[in-house]
């Protein structure tokens, strides 16, 4: 069965190259250009991971994320927080809210591309 | 006993006596009469002669009346005098001298008392030369201490354990104080003033907790924190404990000794925390949006990378992605470098000087150190440049010693100028150019000239400014010049310093002893009472017909000294016409009072002058008439209690006959300044009310409840306005 990968991210520049790499692993792609929008497709598409930015209008990541993690039906949704806040707080806070993964902006897209085939078993 | 009660009585128990004596004498002669010489003299007392024998003893009467009046005018009233003018004497002006009145004896009395009160002085003034000559090196200490506190920049407060100031500096007010002209604005800094009216209550005692703490584990003890000023600043406060002095005779010392009281070291961080709050932002919004961007260029560039046979359009989409990013993140970074420089710039301690200054700094060393000639070009008196003054000059002098060692140049010149936003400093010469090489080694060397060696070079110097520096050559003026760019500072300096010059009453260190000030205030003693002595000038002498205050002067008492630091002077306007006859008293002109404030202006401000303090004023009831009419227009009443020295003249000298400040000052020996000023008037008052306060002891009145009531007895307080 094809994995599913929501993208949340209100930055197109970076969405363009996340969403081309998530289609050469095979993987279905849907995109959130804000929170809002995003926690709309997590109901509506259900993907299995998440690729959620920080920084975001309508509603941040770390709510989205506590929104997904927080609701039985959803808390197996794998996320990845994305962001360019890189103080050791706020990847504290991010793990506290639930994240499966921190990535610090700018990453290396092979080790993001490894962390996510690992986190969907692939 | 009043003389006057005293004469009644004397006159009319010597004159009982008297008609007892006669009426005794003859009631013994008629009873040893026999029956006809009785007849034969009731015969010879018809009722004519009765009417002239009860004449005869009124006139008597009369006689001794007069007797006893004169008696009592020139033994018994000068007498009371004597004893009067004696207590004055012992109790308060020591070099009042009893008049020569009355009898013989009373005379030669008042010479033994004026004879004694002589030897008095004498023994006095020999004590206090040598009571002088003893404090002199404690006072030579004290005026050290009270001269660095005043000359400091830091601002300094020493509290009591009750939190009141017993020493402040000029930078201690003019931080708190909120500036202006003093006399005229009320500092909330003052002695006896409590420093919780200008620093939170909550955070000094919270220091004063972890202070005491660090104490009892015998640590160095100290605290800070963070607080505001009433403009809205903030302001670092670091706390420091005042001893109590170790008791004699302890063997051991405590480990743990008790707060006599605490240093509060007051520093500005307005600027400092915001500048740093500003650079912490601009690093922050500069990491995101730069790892934003970066992490678009990454991603876009190890695709295409790893992906080499991805289709040209979507290759195309991947390169734009880069070369926008890229030029959004050069864009940001212009606008951070144009918009906050002075955040990135360096953070060595920079001093704000006068450019002349440092100029005249640098030419004095060239002088000494190098003996080359200097002179100036134009210089702009206007630039103050913020420099590490001491670097900037040994650069400029080891540039000049190159200069000089190994080109020969005889004279160096220099010319200051203002750029858009630095101060432009140049150090110009004529003759052989130098080689871009040349430049380069001299900048890049360790200062050596004249036998001073630094490991600094010009580059570091350049550098901890933030600043710029080049060489140029001015061919058609066959001049060549070093230019250094500067970093402009305000001009608005160093005027505080300059202004705060003398430095006498900021300190009190007895108020260490005051005992806490819960007592209810009647049971008080008036040696410890902290008092406004005040005095108002007005256009006439009747508020209710419309006279209006047109001046009001106070001073303040605190510890038993009157603070000619701590005084208000306010001139007001009375809004309508002044009177000849009060121009002559006060002697202030109507132009005087042109664009002066309002009473309902000032009266607020009086009212936090005089607040948590008592009252003094020479016949107060007179200007307290003034001020009350004034309660409902203006909404500030006066309500601590009041002293009025009239009353306490009349309280401690009944016989004398006029209780006028005039009168009374010539009386305690005080010299009045400046008569009919308010000011003037209130500190001849608070003078008088000092040299009072040993009389009233003496009188048994210790204490503000006592004083009122005595106050009231008087015959004085019935007298209505």
């Amino acid at each position: 069965m094809v994995k599913k990968v929501l993208i949340a991210d209100d930055e197109p520049n970076i969405v363009l190259s996340l969403e081309f790499l998530m289609e050469q692993f095979g993987f279905e792609v849907r995109v959130a250009g804000n929170g809002g929008e995003a926690l709309e497709l997590v109901e509506s598409f259900a993907p299995d991971l998440v690729l959620l930015d920080v920084m975001m209008p309508v509603k941040n990541g770390y709510e989205v994320c506590q929104h997904i993690k927080s609701a039985p039906s959803l808390h197996h949704i794998k996320v990845i927080l994305l962001s360019a806040k890189g103080r050791d707080v706020e990847v504290a806070k991010g793990i506290e809210m639930g994240a499966d993964a921190y990535v610090t902006k700018p990453f290396s897209t092979r080790d993001l591309a490894a962390k996510v085939r690992d986190m969907l078993g692939e | 006993m009043t003389p006057g009660r005293g004469f009644w009585r004397t006159a009319t128990g010597v004159s009982a006596f008297v008609v007892a004596l006669i009426l005794a004498a003859g009631l013994v002669v008629w009873l040893d009469l026999a029956p006809a010489e009785r007849t034969q003299l009731a015969a010879l007392f018809p009722a004519p002669r009765v009417g002239l024998l009860v004449l005869f003893i009124i006139a008597l009467i009369g006689g001794i009346f007069g007797i006893v009046r004169r008696w009592f005018r020139q033994s018994v009233e000068p007498v009371h005098r004597l004893a009067e003018a004696t207590q004055l004497i012992a109790a308060s002006n020591p070099d009042h001298r009893v008049p020569l009145e009355g009898s013989e004896e009373t005379r030669q009395a008042a010479n033994a008392v004026n004879a004694l009160a002589q030897r008095r002085s004498e023994l006095e003034r020999q004590v206090e030369e040598t009571v002088r000559a003893a404090k002199a090196s404690v006072e030579a200490e004290k005026n050290r201490l009270a001269a660095l506190m005043s000359e400091l920049q830091q601002s300094v407060l020493v509290c009591n354990r009750e939190g009141r100031i017993l020493l402040y500096n000029s930078a201690a007010r003019a931080l708190l104080g909120g500036g202006g002209e003093p006399g005229t604005d009320v500092a909330p800094v003052g002695l006896g003033r409590s420093v919780f009216g200008v620093i939170d209550r909550s955070l000094i005692l919270h220091a004063l907790d972890s202070i005491e703490q660090q104490l009892e584990r015998g640590a160095e003890a100290g605290a800070q924190f963070v607080t505001t000023t009433p403009a809205g600043g903030l302001l670092r406060v670091q706390a420091a404990p005042v001893l109590a002095p170790e008791s004699q005779g302890e063997a051991e010392p405590t480990p743990s000794r008790s707060l006599a009281g605490f240093v509060l070291l007051l520093s500005d961080v307005t600027e400092a925390v915001e500048s740093d709050s500003k650079r912490v932002a601009l690093m922050q919004a500069l990491s995101e949006s730069t790892r934003g961007a970066l992490a678009s260029i990454r991603a876009a560039i190890e695709t295409v990378i790893d992906y080499p046979s991805m289709d040209p359009s979507r290759r195309e989409r991947f390169t734009g992605v880069i070369r926008d990013e890229a030029v959004r993140l050069s864009q940001r970074l212009d606008a951070v470098s144009r918009d906050f420089s002075e955040q990135l710039e360096s953070q060595w301690p920079l001093e704000e000087m006068r450019g002349e200054d440092l100029i005249a700094l640098a030419r004095n060393r060239i002088d000494k150190r190098l003996a080359l000639p200097t002179k100036l070009e134009e210089v702009d008196p206007q630039v103050w440049v913020k420099v590490d003054s001491l670097s900037v000059a040994q650069g400029i002098t080891y540039l000049a010693a190159r200069l000089k060692d190994e080109f020969q140049i005889r004279e160096v010149r220099f010319r200051l100028t203002r750029g858009e936003r630095h101060g432009q400093l140049d150090m110009l010469w004529h003759g052989a150019p130098l080689s871009l090489e040349t430049v380069f080694a001299w900048e890049n060397d360790p200062f050596q000239m004249g036998g001073e060696a630094s490991p600094l070079t010009w580059k570091q110097v350049v550098a901890r400014h933030a600043g710029e520096a080049w060489y140029r050559r001015d061919l058609p003026a066959q001049t060549a010049y070093f230019r250094l760019l500067l970093p402009l500072a305000a001009e608005t300096r160093s005027a505080r310093a300059a202004k705060a010059g003398s430095r006498p009453e900021f300190y009190d260190f007895d108020l260490f002893k005051l005992a806490a000030a819960n007592t209810a205030l009647d049971e008080r003693l008036l040696s410890e009472l902290t008092y406004t002595v005040f005095d108002t000038e007005t256009t006439g002498l009747d508020p209710s017909q419309g006279d209006e205050i047109i001046a009001i002067g106070a001073a303040r008492i605190v510890n038993g000294r009157l603070l000619s630091e701590e005084t208000f002077e306010q001139l007001i306007d009375p809004r309508r016409p002044l009177s000849q006859a009060s121009i002559a008293v006060h002697g202030i002109t109507p132009e005087r009072l042109v664009g002066q404030p309002t009473i309902a202006a000032v009266l607020p401000r009086f009212r936090r002058f005089v607040e948590d303090t008592v009252l003094v004023g020479h016949n107060a009831a007179f200007d307290m008439r003034f001020l009350q009419l004034k309660e409902a227009q203006t909404g500030v009443v006066l309500d601590q209690p009041l002293l009025d020295t009239l009353l306490l003249s009349a309280v401690i000298h009944p016989n004398q006959e006029s209780h006028s400040l005039e009168a009374i000052a010539q009386r305690l020996g005080v010299e009045i300044v400046d008569r009919h000023s308010a000011l003037g008037d209130a500190v001849a008052t608070g003078e008088v009310f000092l040299r009072m306060l040993p009389l009233l002891a003496a009188a048994g009145i210790q204490t503000l409840g006592e004083a009122r009531a005595a106050a009231r007895r008087t015959f004085y307080a019935r007298v209505s306005y």
